[in-house]
């Protein structure tokens, strides 16, 4: 069971499962370090929750490895391996009160009244829900019984702790209260941390590193700064964060470069107009003039289509002459409010830098051939 | 009512008596309620409970040898006679014994085939299998004790599956134990199924995670969590044994139970009184039986 500091703790080597003629996992290979706060996103359907099951041992896989700390867990039980899971829907059992809930993993390993108490309580303390030792899970607050649910697991000290789309239930508020404890929770508890999840902005602020799952493979795995502004395919630049690509035609006349570019919108300046019409509005002004492309500043001219209110930030979107559609976010500083709905049609100027413009990769598409191979191989 | 009605007249008879009526009985709650339960509520009270009064009524009456004639004078001389009588005590006992063969059996049949099929057997065939366990409903109770006579026959299938003729437990009391279990087996599997079927996978999922082997998830998850359950078909399989006395005459051999009894003395006997008396013995059982339920906090849990 002892590993080098170099060993990962959870290790994946072509990882398949087929449901029937569905492949929901399609060859995943995938190393978390230990410690680590992993993300897996991706849209529904796309493998990531199978692949948790598959470590955990809920699902055994059609084909590939998972290793634990380097040891060969595939065909072992749940109950033979070293990891916890923090369910959807909590699985609190309804008939045991909180303590006994908690306690039901040491009760299991036979670990001696006084200790089990002790632990039970220090892991209630640790996700900050004491006093309520004695309640049934139907008497507590979805948030308190993600709580329970993350005690429960934590109190037998697991090598990996993996959590199934644990915030998925809560309602914004206590959800991004929820991110910040968990993550300072995982610091404090130094378990490696597997999570799951299809919001991109929690993968984004929780995690050391996140998986992108599309399809039942990764399409990319990097720090959270790495996949967001390196997207390595379109489908990543537009499931992390809003789809801003330029490519073909409209690419060339922009940036004067062949591919597909990916450009985040909070990154790109409007230029020009947006003040309300009826305040000198001026949608001849000089500025709005394309000046060439330079190594520096890219521009592109346009018109705004559609103007959405968020409240701190103001989306704009904006269909370009070269015909692409680019979306620019901006805080909603410069514009009163009541006006921006006025905006609508007003002739702008795009500018970013050079560098925000980023290559992203065409997707490698499994050709028919691959598919097939795919399918025969169930 | 009437005022209110006056003023919109009109429009009153423009809607019709049908609407009208609906209106009046939206206004008026309670003519409602009484309306929707006055046909069960007589039921109820009139064929059920009025029945079962006449019953422990009639029970302390008497029969008067000579004549024959019931003789309405309350006395407490057919209890008595059951207490005091050693076959009748036996008989009571023996009945219970049965019922809680019956209901232990039966649960312990029901239990992995429930848990078959709410959480191994795929989705699409758990309707079919729902279906199969109905279907023996569906024939009549007499051909099934009959064909269960067959097969116990001295010589029949049983005893040539076992050995020869004589091996099988023939006619008797264990023949009626095995027939009540065969009988009221998908009462027990029913409630257990539907239980099962509440119960989320991810319970048994968290833990099996949580470090436990298939048979402590069972006993500390699966079993609490079904009690209330087990305890809705045991009280069918039980109350059903109880006051069966068909199955007993067709393959018990000489076996007596109480429901013999009762027969017995509403038919040859002719002493409806005695029969009444001896029917409150499974009553008072069940009455009993609910309460310790009660008792233990399983009802609350349904």
């Amino acid at each position: 069971m002892s590993a080098g500091p170099a060993t990962p703790a959870v290790a994946l080597r072509g990882l398949r499962k087929s449901f029937g003629a569905v492949e929901a996992v399609a060859g995943v290979d995938l190393e978390i370090a230990d410690g680590e706060f992993f993300a897996m996103l991706g849209p529904s359907g796309s493998g990531k929750t199978t692949v948790l099951r598959m470590i955990a041992g809920f699902e055994p896989p059609t084909a590939g490895t998972v290793l634990l700390g380097g040891r060969d867990v595939t065909r072992l039980a749940p109950f033979e391996r070293d990891v916890n899971t923090v369910f959807q829907d909590y699985a609190l059992f309804p008939h045991l009160t909180v303590r006994q809930n908690v306690e039901y993993g040491l009760r299991v390993r036979k670990v001696g009244r006084a200790e089990r108490r002790a632990r039970a309580e220090e892991a209630l303390r640790s996700v900050r829900l004491d006093g309520l030792d004695d309640r049934r899970p139907a008497a507590l607050s979805g948030g308190q019984r993600q709580r329970v649910a993350l005690a429960r697991a934590l109190v037998i000290r697991p090598k990996v702790l993996l959590l199934d789309e644990p915030l998925g239930a809560l309602d914004l508020k206590l959800r991004e209260q929820m991110q910040v404890e968990l993550k300072a929770l995982q610091r404090e508890v130094g378990i490696t941390f597997v999570f799951v999840t299809h919001d991109q902005e929690e993968a984004l602020t929780m995690s050391d590193r996140v998986a992108v799952f599309e399809n039942g493979r990764i399409a990319q795995v990097g720090s959270p700064a790495e996949v967001y502004e390196r997207p390595a395919s379109p489908f990543v630049a537009g499931f992390v964060g809003t789809s801003n690509l330029l490519s073909g035609d409209a690419a060339r006349a922009i940036l004067g470069r062949e591919g597909t570019f990916s450009v985040r919108p909070e990154k790109i300046r409007l230029v020009g107009p947006p003040t309300a019409p009826g305040r000198g509005a001026a949608t001849n002004a000089p500025e709005l003039e394309l000046p060439p492309a330079s190594a520096e500043e890219a521009s592109a001219t346009g018109r705004i289509a559609e103007v959405v209110y968020a409240g701190a930030t103001i989306r704009f979107v904006v269909d370009l002459d070269a015909g692409a559609r680019l979306v620019v976010t901006q805080q909603n500083l410069t514009t009163s409010s009541a006006d921006v709905a006025a905006l609508r049609g007003t002739p702008v100027r795009l500018a970013w830098r050079a560098e925000h413009a980023v290559a992203v990769p065409d997707p490698v598409v499994p050709t028919p051939r691959e598919k097939e191979s795919a399918h025969a191989y169930r | 009512m009437l005022g209110r009605s006056a003023d919109a007249a009109g429009a009153d008879t423009a809607r019709g008596p049908v609407r009208r009526l609906s209106a009046w009985l939206h206004r008026h709650a309670g003519v409602r309620l009484a309306a929707l339960l006055a046909a069960p509520l007589f039921w109820l009270v009139v064929a059920y409970l009025g029945a079962l009064a006449v019953l422990f009524v009639s029970a302390l009456w008497t029969v008067n040898g000579f004549t024959g004639e019931v003789v309405r004078q309350p006395t407490l001389v057919n209890f008595r006679t059951i207490a005091a009588d050693e076959v009748y005590r036996t008989v009571a006992l023996r009945s219970v014994g049965v019922a809680a063969a019956v209901t232990v059996i039966d649960t312990l049949i029901a239990l992995p085939m429930a848990f078959y099929m709410a959480k191994v057997a795929r989705p699409r065939y758990r309707r079919w299998l729902v279906v199969a366990i109905l279907t023996p409903l569906w024939a009549s109770y007499l051909v099934k004790a009959y064909a269960w006579r067959v097969l116990l026959a001295n010589g029949g299938p049983v005893d040539w599956l076992l050995g020869g003729p004589g091996s099988g437990p023939g006619y008797g009391l264990t023949a009626t134990v095995l027939v009540l279990a065969y009988l009221w087996l998908p009462y027990m599997i029913l409630p257990v199924y539907a239980g099962l079927e509440r119960l989320p996978d991810s319970l048994l999922e968290a833990s099996a995670d949580l470090g436990a082997r298939a048979g402590r998830t069972f006993r500390k998850v699966v079993l609490p969590v079904i009690v209330p359950s087990l305890i809705a078909g045991s009280i069918f399989t039980f109350s059903l044994s109880l006051g069966d006395y068909i199955t007993v005459q067709i393959v018990g051999g000489k076996t007596q139970l109480i429901g013999n009894l009762v027969y017995a003395n509403i038919g040859a006997a002719n002493n409806l009184p005695f029969a009444a008396a001896l029917a409150t013995i499974p009553v008072l059982i069940m009455v009993v039986y609910l309460v310790a339920v009660r008792r233990s906090g399983a009802l609350e849990e349904l």
